[in-house]
């Protein structure tokens, strides 16, 4: 029987189908950071249990480490905020304690778990991938079933090397034709939860698949899977090509020898077969999406650069109305306004969407030779991890930065969620290339407009929205 | 884990759509490395009117006045009734924890977010999917009847108002189970002990490069 990519990834880990509908799924690498862990392993500990592989786990810690080099300098015994330094510290102990591999603070290697991931070949096409974080369908873009579970599924991967699971439905979002100059990835995703709306993926594991999936690198692919999760579903995968297996060759745990040229024939099987059947198919038209920013509090929330805010009086859905007039009033805008009349008073380039090598080329274009709008009180560009950032050092991206008066900081999760120094003040605007605009998400009472690299960088020099394909003309 | 078999409590509003765990309980509170204690910042940017703190008394806060759970007529309440999307969002099982702590056994939604739902199981607190209009039902009665109660039976599968009328839910027989008789599904899964070594066998034959450990530092 034809089958999905989702269907071959589930039937290829499949330990145990049982009578009540329920399923033992193999999961075979587990990320690890600090913030939804700790619990895990104090439950194994009050059980006496032990882990069941401790080979197929990484940790790193990301969520709470401070981004400014002078808190860095010291490591875990810098990190000035108390609870914060508790919870790396703990992170710590417990990988000491049960053997596991730990990226630690001011290891070059570590950095956001969805960005070291893929990085460093831990995670592999055709692999199940969970961590304690809803945006592991990151590892999607190499076609692995990747996703998010809460803390007691994190003991029990530890415990067990197994999720009891129920089988996702099949939706293929399939994004046609090509995307215009300046219109990159996050314009894709954003435009793909703008259109079927924050819950239209639950249920549903998301296969991307179209011209545009086919023709976008991997790191772009990473930054749709990422956002898989912000249009209501767990995972969110793209079949494996050429793109994909250049990609993982030579990663430090890619395997080499004749076990690469093994794996590479068992990947070149990772896509979905010509008469495979989706529950579900949506089809966008790459050409006619634009660069996308969100308005509101929620990712659906969006409109093209060139849109304005819509107004709630045009929307009969009682629910949806009282939504979006609450989005209003807390992100003081009113209804028709002009997206590009939004005034920003900062801007936050990072996190697991957007803080890979092509993220930060992609701003560091966009910014070159010119300066930060003195509006903007704080322009900021966090790496992914500190290869990344030792990347873009080497080819010179930080001074393009520095000169252009943004801040260039050391790898975290930073201001996408603001459990670390990096926050937006009460009221606050911020051009972020971050994944979600919740109340309060980058701080109590902030202000999130999701964009891409590219718009945030423009944002930045501008002091507002600007269609950046006018400053990709100027560049070319 | 803590078992659900039969409730009935008060129930209280939370009147929004895709209300997401980082509005359940706000990020500064995901510090602890404790599974107890976030009650009392459950809902905390909409409950006060400050900026809450980790590791702060809540006592003498300012109380948003306007919030329902402030309200008296829904103190103690138990039962949660909110709208489509609930728990949408990150995936923090201090969102349920959170809810667990203040003291509720139940929610009731149109529908509810995937990793949201699913950790609920895990914690003894129950995720009720009514179609809207049964909702709607419910929110009316519960704005026109302080001390508005609702009754559910996990054993039945069903929800029942005051005036007696009754609405079957559902629920995966797995989750039922566990639910009903206080499961621990890591003991359930390690029942399968053998099952999993059968499978690493023949998942190592299939993609080797599967099980190169992760080594090294």
């Amino acid at each position: 029987m034809a089958k999905t990519l989702y269907d071959k990834l589930w039937d290829s880990h499949l330990v145990k189908q049982r009578d009540d509908g329920s399923a033992l799924i193999y999961i075979d690498r587990h990320i690890i950071h600090e913030v939804t862990s700790p619990q895990a392993f104090e439950g194994l500990r009050m059980a006496r249990r032990e882990p069941w592989r401790l080979d197929t786990n990484i940790a790193t810690p990301d969520h709470n480490v401070p981004t400014t080099v002078a808190e860095r300098a010291s490591g875990v015994a810098g990190i000035e905020d108390i609870v914060s330094r508790t919870q790396v510290t703990t992170l710590d102990d417990n990988c000491e304690e049960f053997g596991i591999m730990e990226y630690a603070i001011n290891d070059k290697r570590q950095g956001i778990v969805h960005v070291i991931g893929p990085e460093s070949g831990a995670c592999l096409p055709g692999m199940t991938v969970v961590c304690g974080d809803s945006h592991t369908a990151t590892n999607g873009a190499v076609g692995a079933l990747a996703h998010g579970i809460g803390t007691s599924e994190v003991e029990h991967v530890l415990a067990t090397q197994c999720l009891v699971s129920m089988k996702m439905k099949n939706m293929l979002v399939k994004v046609n034709g090509e995307l215009g100059e300046g219109v990159t990835s996050k314009d894709v995703i954003l435009a793909i939860v703008g259109k079927i709306g924050t819950a239209g993926g639950s249920g549903y594991a998301i296969e991307f698949g179209g011209q545009v999936m086919r023709d976008m690198s991997i790191e772009g692919r990473m930054t749709v899977c990422n956002m898989a999760i912000e249009a209501g579903a767990r995972a969110g995968i793209v079949a494996v090509d050429q793109t994909t297996i250049d990609y993982v060759q030579g990663r430090d745990f890619t395997p080499t020898g004749k076990l690469w040229d093994q794996a590479v024939v068992f990947w070149q099987g990772l896509h979905s077969d010509d008469a495979a059947k989706f529950d579900l198919v949506v089809e966008l038209d790459g050409s006619s999406i634009e660069p996308q920013v969100s308005w509101g509090t929620s990712p659906e929330m969006v409109v093209p650069v060139s849109g304005r805010v819509p107004d709630p009086a045009a929307v009969s859905d009682p629910v949806k109305k009282e939504g979006m007039e609450r989005a209003l009033v807390y992100m003081g805008l009113t209804a028709g306004q002009a997206i590009s009349d939004i005034k920003l008073d900062k801007v936050f380039i990072g996190s697991c969407t957007n803080s890979r090598i092509e993220d930060m080329r992609a701003a560091a274009q966009v910014v070159k030779g010119q300066k930060k709008a003195d509006s903007i009180s704080l322009a900021m560009v966090v790496p992914g991890s500190g290869l990344v950032k030792a990347q873009a050092e080497a080819e010179g991206l930080d001074k393009v930065f520095i000169d252009a008066g943004l801040e260039w900081r050391e790898p975290g999760c930073s201001m996408c969620l603001a459990m670390n120094a990096d926050k937006l003040g009460n009221g606050e605007h911020c051009a972020s290339t971050s994944n979600r605009n919740f109340e309060g998400r980058q701080g109590y009472g902030g202000r999130t407009h999701l964009v891409s690299p590219a718009m945030a960088a423009a944002a930045a020099i501008a002091g507002h929205f600007i269609d950046v394909r006018e400053f990709v003309g100027d560049a070319s | 884990m803590k078992s659900f078999t039969t409730h009935s409590g008060i129930a209280a509003p939370m009147d929004r759509a895709n209300v997401d765990t980082d509005l359940i309980i706000p990020k500064q509170f995901l510090k602890s490395i404790k599974r107890t204690g976030f009650g009392k910042n459950l809902f905390d940017a909409m409950r006060y009117l400050d900026e809450g703190q980790p590791d702060q008394s809540c006592d003498g806060r300012p109380l948003n006045k306007d919030f329902p759970l402030n309200m008296k007529r829904y103190h103690g309440a138990s039962v949660l009734l909110t709208r489509g999307n609930f728990g949408c969002g990150s995936s923090r099982e201090h969102a349920p924890w959170a809810l667990d702590d203040y003291g509720f056994r139940c929610v009731i939604a149109p529908s509810f977010a995937d990793i949201f739902y699913n950790n609920c199981f895990k914690n003894g607190l129950l995720p009720i999917v009514l179609d809207s209009t049964k909702v709607d039902q419910l929110f009316k009665e519960m704005y026109a009847a302080p001390g508005y109660e609702l009754a559910i039976d996990l054993n039945s599968s069903s929800v029942t108002t005051p005036s007696g009328d009754t609405f079957n839910f559902e629920v995966d027989e797995f989750r039922r189970h566990c639910l009903l008789e206080g499961l621990d599904d890591i003991d359930l899964t390690l029942q399968h002990s053998n099952d999993i070594r059968d499978f690493e066998l023949r998942h190592a034959a299939a993609a080797p490069w599967v099980f190169d450990a992760i080594q090294g530092n």
